[in-house]
């Protein structure tokens, strides 16, 4: 059986290089197929993935229209919180943990005067944020519920930040500068980036440069520490005349998060949430019935168009641009195989069955499938050096060719190649061993 | 030319001519719409911003070890540092500039009570400085005076009693008048601003599908923000801009050291702003650019192997007929004529499933409707594109001798 398979394949390498140019026109038309299919999924790849798999699914974004249906987007409510609702949702404590959070940009004073400060960015959070999303520390931890309520000035900065400040050595317990504030460090991160960035898409950073700094929430409002992210206050919104009206106004700049294990959790969620806006209503804030959301991780990146639309339109053309390489495949080998109707027949004529000829055909094709698909890797390789110039450089540093990629791409390329051989194969085999002696 | 005998002939080659006519099809669909985006992205790209782009710089900028509300001071100094600069035209301290990427919107009413806004637009905060440092021309009323520049806080800023807008702005709220010396209403506000000077062209700060349909729509309002984030504009005077880039940034920190100024993206040439901006659709184009030409490639070398291959199961047949007096002229357009066929059938689907793939995409990416037009190209290309690819194995069928008709295969 061995011996017949390679038998096949020796056949099959011969009759490749009996017609050069056919054979290569397929190469080349599989290998680029694959190539354009396996650059846009590779990036389809990197921005669709699930940031947080262990827990996508007991995550969620509590919204709440606070616009209601003449000023909202088409009928949903803003992505982020105003700080009143914010504030109410936390208070009322109806998850098993919930957090909130702003980010910030701060910028770190070092303590040599010689040197210049830099910025470092990062987020005002509460307590929860790193146990919710599963932030790992390399020393020290959280800072804890009290220190947040009692508006201590802690902080808890990143890996990187730490090598650069303290090189690398543990800084728990020693002080640094943001902007004119003194903080004490409690933890350092670990190399901690999931991306996208999924509790952040409010901002815009999906896909962002690793955050570099913790720091408590309610010590950030108390200090009036602006957000350095995005704020909303719809096209009509009022923007307030100071801090307190800042406070008070209905401007969305506060990402909320609840964790919520069970299925009866999620109902008696959205059932607060409904309530809390008909309060709302009936304090005379909002004038429109409950209009409120609560989205798991995957339906709000769904949501927030975290896949970004460059890369859908690329990957629906790349594989729409496969199929026109198979199409034309597909015809090559029908006049390939065709070409060879009288050494068929004689090959039937003398005892081989139709088995025998689909084994011959389809190793053949296999073996264009392979070169086309060696020809695909390499294309596939240049291709990644040209992601950077249709992505973000953040979305094409995602992008990588490793070991499943490669092996992908040979699946593609040899699966794709076979079954494009399937119907030219048939048509060989359809030979009539007879008619063609008889017509020679 | 005889259409009857080749369609008979083409029976006999189904599978051949469908997947002809199938390969066709699909590649117009593709190019079609590939041609569409690159237009479209062409097209977005060539949008004016209004800007002396060539002479501008930008310097994105943030003090450092003071409040908010004490950096007023610093600004200004820094300002006049700026524009004390040699090779410095004018130079302005702003919340956002065109092709920025983030910055303030807002609606326009007319009048106090409406609910609707009846524009939308954004708001760029600055001085009597502005138009100089921009190089946008003012087509009616008057620049703003040094005493009518406030200083505010971005948290706290008010209605202005005068404002300068774009005149597309003016276009969308007054369509048969001018805007000029007339009051609005900027956002959810009782109090109105008056309109003193309308410029030809301010592009808004974003550059993505959402902000299409009103990106030339600007208001100017005479407030330095007091913030420790700022960009500094700079426009330089002709042949000065690489000078200013290097003098610019060491003048900020003779003036105050007490800031950082990101090395990376701090500090850029008005070209490197619209070369960020517009990456991802630049980028698009020439992705889409390459798609078409593999894709025409590939199907122009199908199309060659196919009707080689038909040319030399037939050399008999074509034996046959030069024998029977047919000439080389008469094989030659015979396989054009059948290329012809296949191709127009192949263009009819193509064209159906060019409009239907461009439908899908409006569904799912918010495109724009293809225009006929670009079907009508994409089907005259690609009936060219089928006649030359198959010039060269028709022109071998043609020097097919009589002789063949009596040699045995």
């Amino acid at each position: 059986m061995s011996g017949m398979f390679v038998h096949n394949l020796r056949l099959g390498a011969f009759s490749l290089r009996r017609n050069p140019l056919l054979t290569a026109l397929m190469i080349m038309s599989i290998g680029f197929g694959v190539a354009a299919s396996m650059v846009t999924y590779a990036v389809f790849r990197a921005v669709s993935g699930d940031p947080i798999p262990q827990k996508s699914s007991q995550l969620f974004v509590p919204q709440i229209d606070n616009r209601g249906p003449q000023y909202n987007r088409q009928g949903e409510p803003p992505d982020a919180l105003n700080y009143t609702d914010a504030v109410a949702l936390m208070r009322a404590h109806r998850a098993p943990h919930q957090t909130l959070l702003f980010q910030v940009g701060m910028s770190v004073m070092p303590d040599d005067a010689h040197k210049m400060p830099f910025k470092a960015l990062g987020y005002a959070t509460t307590v929860d944020f790193f146990s919710m999303f599963d932030v790992p520390f390399q020393y020290g931890g959280s800072w804890s519920a009290e220190q947040d309520e009692a508006r201590e000035p802690v902080v808890v900065i990143s890996r990187a930040l730490n090598q650069k400040l303290f090189g690398g050595e543990n800084s728990v317990g020693r002080r640094m500068t943001l902007d004119d504030r003194q903080y004490r460090i409690v933890g350092v991160t670990e190399n901690w980036d999931p991306k996208p960035r999924f509790f952040d898409m409010f901002s815009g950073n999906a896909y962002a440069r690793p955050s570099q700094v913790y720091i408590p929430f309610n010590y950030a409002v108390d200090q009036k520490i602006d957000t350095y992210g995005n704020n909303n206050c719809g096209s009509d919104g009022k923007r307030g005349d100071n801090w307190d009206s800042w406070l008070r106004g209905e401007c969305v700049w506060i990402s909320a998060w609840v964790e919520l294990n069970t299925a009866d959790q999620v109902q008696a969620y959205r059932q607060y949430l409904d309530g809390y806006a008909q309060d709302q209503r009936n304090s005379g804030r909002f004038n429109w019935a409950p209009n409120n959301r609560l989205r798991d991780v995957h339906a709000w990146l769904e949501h927030e168009h975290a896949v970004p639309p460059e890369s859908r339109i690329s990957l629906s053309l790349a594989l729409g641009f496969l199929v026109i390489c198979l199409v034309n495949t597909v015809g090559l080998l029908l006049a390939k195989f065709m070409r060879r109707a009288p050494e068929i027949g004689v090959r039937r004529a003398l005892g081989a069955s139709r088995a025998d000829i689909y084994r011959q055909f389809l190793a053949e094709a296999a073996m264009v499938g392979l070169a086309g698909g060696a020809l695909g890797l390499l294309l596939t390789g240049l291709g990644m050096f040209g992601v950077g110039m249709v992505f973000e450089p953040q979305i094409a540093m995602l992008a990588h060719l490793d070991l499943s990629l490669v092996f992908l791409t040979l699946l593609l390329a040899v699966t794709a190649t076979v079954l494009a051989a399937f119907y030219p194969t048939w048509r060989a085999a359809q030979v009539q061993p007879a008619w063609q002696l008889k017509s020679n | 030319m005889q259409i009857k005998p080749i369609l008979a002939a083409l029976k006999r080659h189904k599978a051949g001519t469908l997947l002809i006519a199938l390969q066709i099809a699909l590649t117009l669909a593709i190019v079609c719409n590939a041609l569409f985006i690159i237009h479209q992205r062409l097209d977005r790209i060539a949008r004016p911003t209004g800007l002396d782009e060539n002479n501008l710089m930008a310097i994105q900028n943030r003090m450092v070890g003071v409040e908010d509300k004490e950096s007023g001071p610093l600004i200004r100094a820094d300002l006049a540092a700026l524009r004390q600069l040699p090779g410095v035209e004018d130079a302005i301290s702003v919340n956002s500039y065109p092709l920025r990427g983030g910055g303030w919107s807002t609606g326009v009413h007319l009048n106090a009570d409406d609910k609707k806004s009846k524009a939308h637009t954004t708001l760029y905060f600055s001085d009597e400085h502005t138009l100089a440092t921009f190089g946008t021309r003012l087509v009616a009323g008057r620049n703003f005076q040094a005493d009518e520049i406030g200083e505010a806080d971005p948290k706290e800023v008010g209605d202005p009693a005068v404002v300068i807008i774009s005149k597309a702005l003016s276009d969308k709220l007054f369509p048969d008048s001018s805007a000029l010396g007339k009051p609005i209403y900027i956002g959810d506000t009782k109090k109105p601003s008056t309109v003193i000077g309308i410029v030809e062209r301010l592009q808004v700060p974003w550059n993505g599908n959402w902000s299409d349909t009103f990106y030339d729509n600007a208001i100017i309002e005479p407030y330095r923000l007091v913030s420790t984030f700022t960009n500094y504009m700079i426009r330089t005077k002709p042949g000065q801009l690489s000078a200013v880039m290097a003098s610019a940034p060491a003048a900020l920190y003779k003036t105050n050291r007490m800031r950082v100024i990101a090395p990376k993206n701090g500090i850029r040439t008005f070209a490197m702003v619209r070369e960020s901006a517009y990456r991802a659709d630049r980028g698009m184009a020439v992705l889409m650019g390459v798609v078409c030409a593999v894709l025409l490639g590939i199907t122009a070398a199908g199309i060659v192997g196919l009707t080689s291959f038909w040319v030399g199961q037939r050399r008999k047949q074509i034996g046959v007929r030069r024998a029977l007096g047919a000439t080389q002229r008469d094989i030659l357009s015979y396989f054009l004529t059948e290329n012809l066929l296949i191709g127009t059938a192949g263009v009819l689907m193509g064209a159906l499933l060019a409009i239907g793939m461009n439908l899908w995409m409006v569904t799912q990416f918010e495109m724009a409707r293809l225009s006929v037009t670009y079907v009508l190209v994409g089907v005259v290309a690609l009936l060219l594109l089928g006649q030359c690819a198959v010039l060269a194995p028709a022109m071998r069928a043609s020097r097919v001798p009589p002789v063949e008709a009596t040699r045995s295969v």
